[in-house]
């Protein structure tokens, strides 16, 4: 009898950069992944959809402007209709804000500068499928790499995402990019979409100098395998 | 037909690019402020009238040009020759 392994897709758009060390880390963590070309529309049996970090489309518009067209975004958009799991990191989180999966939008920091090192973050929520490997309050080291992640919305859209609980990783004191109210993830009122800044697929081994991404990945793969029905 | 359309960073939306351009400006002597960087997307739009034109072009912003959140956009149908 062989045990089954959560099943991820990871997209990759043109431009996409971590889509390897998302599958990667994916991997290690002991999921199965299927990498999905962003014109392919079909996907099978899969537990969660991961969109990677990256430059989709030279972020030409916007970031995350033009990838949301793609046939697969059609099949993410589905997907988490339908209450699947997905996971946006950095410009996959720019996509899904741009998509309307999550709501908000990232504009470019404010500081004019590329910001590439590891922050501090304070998990706010572990209730969500995403962290519920980490503890409440908990500090987590990982990595951010980004030109444009300040995450802004209107002053009615963040108290509606603040009273809702949507905010579920803040920076910790060190805010690298202007992000509103040092928000660096949220998630969908619905608590099956997240997107975050900072790279979880970066912080998986020592030799990275954090393994704390793995708590947010191994999450969402707890998350997987407890929704797949044992089989009988 | 010919249309172009202006996207502007909304008022009261921080524009860290026209940020940018202000300072450098400033470090050339010019005495500027309030610098805002948009972006022009110029257009030829299939169209019977300009009233089609115009609502197309609508459609065009709301749905990939401008993001409401933050931007604004003019659409400008140049003049029938």
């Amino acid at each position: 009898m062989t045990e089954s392994r959560p099943r991820v897709a990871v997209v990759v758009f043109p431009g996409s950069q971590d889509d390897r060390d998302a599958a990667l880390a994916l991997e290690a963590l002991g999921a199965e992944v299927a990498i999905l070309w962003h014109a392919e529309r079909e996907l099978r049996d899969v537990g969660a959809i991961v969109l990677p970090g990256g430059f989709s489309y030279g972020d030409y518009l916007r970031a995350g402007a033009i990838a949301r067209f793609s046939p697969a975004m059609r099949r993410v958009a589905e997907f988490a209709a339908g209450g699947g799991l997905v996971l946006g990191i950095c410009n996959g989180f720019q996509i899904l804000c741009e998509a309307g999966l999550l709501p908000g939008v990232l504009r470019p920091n404010t500081a004019l500068s590329f910001v590439c090192r590891d922050v501090q973050l304070r998990v706010e929520r572990t209730d969500t499928p995403f962290l519920t490997r980490c503890e409440p309050g908990q500090r987590l080291t990982i990595p951010v790499k980004h030109g444009e992640g300040c995450f802004f919305a209107d002053a009615e859209l963040l108290t509606e995402l603040e009273e809702a609980g949507q905010i579920v990783l803040r920076y910790d004191g060190d805010n690298p990019n202007g992000s509103l109210a040092d928000i660096a993830g949220i998630v969908n009122a619905e608590g099956n979409v997240m997107g975050l800044m900072p790279h979880p697929e970066h912080a998986v081994d020592p030799l990275l100098g954090s393994t704390d991404g793995a708590l947010v990945l191994g999450s969402l793969l707890d998350e997987i395998q407890a929704r797949t029905p044992v089989p009988a | 037909m010919k249309v172009s359309v202006l996207v502007r960073p909304k008022p009261g939306i921080l524009d860290p690019q026209g940020k940018a351009v202000e300072e450098s400006l400033r470090h050339l002597g010019f005495a500027v402020g309030g610098a805002r960087v948009g972006r022009l997307v110029d257009l030829e739009v299939q169209a019977s009238d300009p009233s089609e034109a115009r609502a197309e072009v609508e459609r065009m912003c709301a749905e990939l040009l401008a993001n409401p959140l933050i931007e604004s956009y003019e659409i400008e149908l140049a003049e029938e020759s």
